[in-house]
């Protein structure tokens, strides 16, 4: 979220569209809810009329994959009634700049854009850019009227998105678009905010990255982000999602947002070469310019003494990914039904179930070797070799299954969506035979050091030259009890020596050594500090002499009334709580609604030691310190993490295309895209049959045997794929098994009452499940024609209850297809067929 | 606060649980609130409920080393003592008759699972890390990259460069870990080589 949750309070207008959290977010709903008893209008877009609907203001509902359309429409609604926030736009968004001759849109290309290489999917990026002045900044046009100008194509590639052409996408009746563009574009005044909460309803499209720029540039429009009561939210579903994305588990990240280093990058000075960006714009803060800071902090902070000058810091000593591969979810498990893995490990995660194309995964995990399964309870990974069609006598895989504690037997801090970094003490010891996650990785770690130390073996130096000094340390070396508050001091880092700026007069003493680090302000590239992950640097502290956690932090203070409260818990960065809050003030730092003022600047701003005035700024942290934009010399575009340092509306660095573009779902009923020629996403990639060898690996579109659209959901009484919740009595009596939610009218259609047991069969699999006939689908008119969509959510596994009444994973019947960006699997819109068992 | 089941399934479904705020409670839930002497003489713990982000703080009531009742915490200012079903059953998690409570094996072919000692597990598992990836490790892989020909055209071609990694393992999980865990359990992943390294952020 670049804001947090109370702050849905201070909104004026809230969209929520591809999520639902009156069901998902519970607690998140009684923040909207403030909202609205203040006079807020709640807007739900959704194909199902969802509980979340149910206490809206205005209710349009659309099929499932067909966002783009309906945003592009919003934004050209925008600029034809000239809602958008003008001073905003010009100043602080790329709106101005002049862009290629050569750049040509996919109204001129049928569907692509400039650049297409349809043999391999993708664009050659090269017409994406701008022509520059000679003093290498983006020549601009402050009047927005150059044809060449983002706002001028911007205008010109929504102008295909009328309200008839929309409508005949969407299935939305044009009156509700309408009315939807109308409310949510009373925003662009600047003592007017909306803001838009998203989740996996956005993101788990082929055009999942795209929904959300689409979005982004709407809230650019109309100058809501950087404000109280705007951004752009997501909504994450775990507990500490937003935590284990800032610490890189993931293929292509290390901690904080820092590229994984690929082949080509021989050495850390090649690494810092192609991963700072550059401007030559005077007045952007550029913060990524601070890379080769962090990146050294990190290597420092995992390889301690052994990372020296000498040794590029022990850069050598990382994996490093080849030039263009990619290693994220979906090729994961291709490759491993491919059988190239001996050994996996399923921590906390259960694959079996979640994994889009379930099918295809369990096939896949058969061929390993070992796994190795960590959880509080069996579940479908673990057991899969004892699921429904396996004999056990054909599957070879050794699997080892560690039970973990609960979240209350251990301590440590989890990440809410909002960036709040939260402590958890714990009430009691692991109960039974249990183990912390913590210890167990504990334990692995010095059993695999040990082996290396005392055997050889391939490469030892990134193992035996790790860091661990979580506690003390027995005559092996072995720590028996972790202590979680040396990892979290080593993640905000320390000041290995002493540092000075020496720039000032008289110099000034920034850090001392062996002290824990102020924040990442201080960090150096020289191998003098160390941190974990920059972006929690500031989270664990010390204040003369003192240790502070500031995670742990529970005092309620809310100076602004804006509910930032300010020193409960630590949010991430250095403690702010909206971030790019330098986009809420004017150019001279004067706040563009003062009754919501997150930051401004006060020329007579007392320093409270000193007594003398030092002009800064009040209220939230700012996204820097420098002076307003306007000031001259010292002023500062707001976008710091932008080395343009504006909003873009433009945006080149995506994989398909610098402004969102309506494709279709892989699977789609519907014969050809009435935007343009060019059906789905053009830069997705795609797996097949005949490439994995899967059977599973296929797709069906306006194919009569699976004639409706689908899409996963959740309830609020289950949670992912219910490893957790289906154990707990209370909420598996509540919602037992699984069911699939159709119309009253496709009901009918096909004779299916509600209760009746159905299958639900895609291309890839089957699943048994209950019907249940609402009115909260309808069917949609698209095209001319009628389509139906159903609903099921994928809580339910074979393995639990273990009479299989709850039925088994929806997963069983989604695609292997991802975003042309994250490889986010498209589970939000599929193809399948219903009928009565 | 302890909810009777009766209680639970009237307060549950869409709504939010209400929490330990007893004036909230309407009617005849706040008589089951009243009536309850369990968490008298508890030591209490806050913790933040483990489901989805919002981020909801809970208190936990323990005694004689046993979590006997959970319920929303009043102080905290997301949620103000609220909570929704899935957190108002936390406590149902902690005390779960079906939890492993033992490390668990299953042999190739074997139809059963086997229950084994936490050392033994351990041992097995980190002597297979290493086998796989020794056998497995990559100091080179090749990579495609563009070379400036003599005519000054750019050309794809196939080279070899230094990876240090081992493809022979793979790891996904876990936005249930917490921010100290997921650190140095990427770090240790990280060690070994792999970079086959995925979790519920990407699905």
């Amino acid at each position: 979220m670049t804001n947090h949750w109370i702050d849905l309070k201070n909104a004026d207008v809230i969209l929520v569209m591809g999520s639902n959290p009156a069901e998902n977010h519970p607690i998140s709903m009684k923040w909207m809810m403030r909202a609205r008893e203040k006079g807020a209008k709640l807007i739900v877009v959704d194909p199902r009329f969802t509980r979340t609907a149910a206490k809206a203001d205005l209710y349009a509902p659309l099929r499932s994959g067909t966002d783009i359309a309906f945003l592009g429409g919003m934004i050209k609604y925008i600029i034809d009634n000239n809602l958008y926030f003008r001073e905003y736009v010009a100043n602080y968004t790329n709106a101005s700049f002049l862009v290629n001759p050569e750049y040509k849109g996919p109204g001129e290309l049928e569907g692509v854009f400039s650049g297409y290489d349809a043999k391999a999917r993708k664009y050659d990026k090269k017409t994406w850019s701008y022509q520059m002045e000679e003093s290498g900044v983006p020549k601009r046009d402050m009047t927005l009227k150059d044809p060449r100008c983002v706002f001028q194509l911007m205008r010109k590639h929504y102008s295909r998105y009328n309200l008839d052409k929309v409508s005949d996408i969407t299935g939305t009746p044009k009156e509700k678009l309408a009315e939807v563009y109308k409310t949510y574009g009373s925003t662009g005044k600047p003592n007017r905010v909306g803001t838009e909460c998203y989740a996996m309803g956005w993101t788990q499209h082929t055009v999942g990255t795209q929904n959300i720029r689409a979005m982004s540039i709407i809230q650019l429009l109309l100058g809501n982000i950087g404000m109280a009561g705007g951004g752009i939210n997501a909504m994450r579903g775990e507990s500490n999602v937003q935590g284990s994305t800032d610490f890189g588990l993931l293929f292509h990240i290390l901690p904080g947002y820092v590229p994984v280093p690929s082949a080509t990058l021989a050495d850390l000075k090649a690494y810092n070469e192609k991963f700072t960006p550059k401007t030559k714009e005077p007045r952007s803060v550029n913060w990524w310019g601070n890379r080769p800071k962090y990146i050294t902090s990190y290597l420092k902070a995992i390889y301690g003494n052994a990372a020296t000058a000498d040794n590029d810091y022990g850069y050598a000593w990382l994996p490093k990914i080849d030039e263009g591969m990619n290693a994220s979810w979906l090729m994961l498990f291709d490759q491993m039904y491919k059988g190239k893995f001996e050994g996996f490990f399923a921590w906390g995660q259960n694959p079996a179930c979640s994994g889009s194309n379930a099918g295809k995964v369990r096939k896949g995990l058969a061929k390993l070797k070992w796994m190795v399964n960590v959880n509080l309870f069996d579940n479908e990974t673990g057991s899969f070799w004892r699921g429904p069609g396996v004999n056990p006598k054909d599957i070879q895989t050794e699997v080892f299954m560690l039970p973990c504690c609960s979240s209350v037997e251990k301590e440590g801090s989890i990440s809410n969506s909002g960036r709040w970094v939260q402590w958890r003490t714990a009430a009691v010891p692991p109960i039974a035979g249990s183990k912390p996650d913590g210890e167990i990785i504990n334990e692995l770690h010095y059993r695999v050091k040990k082996l290396y130390q005392t055997k050889g073996g391939k490469f030892p130096a990134p193992i035996t030259n790790l860091t661990w000094n979580y506690g003390r340390k027995d005559k092996d070396g072995k720590i028996h009890e972790i202590s979680t508050h040396l990892i979290a001091k080593e993640v905000n880092g320390y000041y290995l020596d002493d540092i000075v700026d020496a720039k000032v007069t008289p110099p000034k003493q920034l850090g001392k050594k062996g002290e824990l680090c102020t924040n990442f302000v201080t960090l150096q590239a020289d191998g003098k500090t160390s941190c974990g992950n920059w972006i929690y640097s500031g989270s664990y502290t010390q204040k003369d002499g003192k240790e502070i956690n500031m995670m742990a932090r529970r005092k309620k203070a809310d100076p602004t009334g804006l509910g930032m409260f300010p020193e409960w818990a630590w949010a991430w960065p250095v403690n702010r709580r909206i971030i790019y809050n330098r986009a809420s003030v004017n150019p001279e730092g004067r706040p563009w609604d003062p009754k919501r003022a997150v930051i401004k600047w006060n020329p007579d701003k007392l320093d409270p030691v000193t007594n003398k005035v030092v002009p800064g700024w009040d209220g939230d942290v700012p996204d820097g310190p420098a002076p307003p934009m306007a000031t001259e010399k010292t002023g500062k575009l707001p976008f710091i993490m932008m080395a343009s340092g504006v909003g873009g509306l433009f945006g080149p660095g995506l994989a398909d295309g610098p402004f969102p573009e309506h494709y279709e779902a892989l699977e789609c009923p519907l014969q050809e895209n009435l935007m343009s020629k060019t059906k789905i996403n053009p830069a997705v990639k795609i797996f097949t049959d005949k490439d994995s060898g899967a059977a599973e690996d296929v797709f069906f579109s306006c194919d009569m045997r699976y004639p409706y659209v689908a899409t996963t959901y959740r309830v609020s009484e289950h949670w992912q794929t219910g490893v957790m919740t289906r154990h707990v009595p209370w909420l598996a009596e509540a919602v037992p098994q699984l069911f699939v939610e159709m119309s009253m009218e496709l009901a009918k259609e096909k004779g299916i009452s509600n209760g009746d047991k159905v299958i639900v069969k895609s291309g890839r699999g089957e699943v048994l499940a209950k019907a249940v006939v609402t009115k909260r689908f309808k069917p949609f008119k698209v095209g001319g024609s009628t389509i139906h969509q159903v609903g099921l959510p994928y809580h339910f596994g074979w393995q639990f209850p273990e009479d299989g009444s709850g039925g088994d994973s929806a997963n069983l019947l989604t695609p292997t297809i991802g975003d042309a960006n994250t490889m986010i699997p498209e589970t939000k819109a599929f193809m399948v067929n219903v009928q009565k068992a | 606060m302890a909810l009777s089941r009766r209680d639970f399934l009237k307060l549950s479904g869409g709504a939010a649980v209400v929490g330990a705020v007893a004036a909230d409670v309407p009617g005849a839930e706040a008589k089951a609130v009243t009536k309850d002497p369990r968490t008298k003489g508890a030591k209490e713990t806050t913790t933040i409920c483990p489901y989805c982000s919002v981020g909801c703080g809970i208190v936990v009531h323990t005694k004689d080393g046993k979590v006997i009742n959970t319920e929303g915490d009043p102080e905290h200012p997301i949620s103000e003592g609220t909570l929704c079903s899935k957190g108002a059953s936390l406590y149902q998690v902690v005390n779960n008759p079906k939890r492993l409570t033992k490390p668990m094996y299953r042999a190739a072919g074997a139809a059963e699972w086997k229950e084994v000692e936490w050392d033994w597990a351990l041992d097995e598992i980190a002597k297979k890390v290493k086998d796989t990836r020794d056998r497995t490790f990559k100091v080179m892989s090749k990579s495609k990259v563009k070379e400036k020909q003599p005519d000054g055209t750019e050309k794809e071609v196939e080279k070899e460069f230094v990876v240090n990694r081992t493809d022979g393992i793979a790891h996904v999980g876990s936005a249930a870990l917490d921010n100290e865990e997921c650190y140095i359990l990427q770090k240790w992943l990280r060690s070994l080589g792999l970079v086959y390294i995925e979790h519920q952020a990407r699905i």
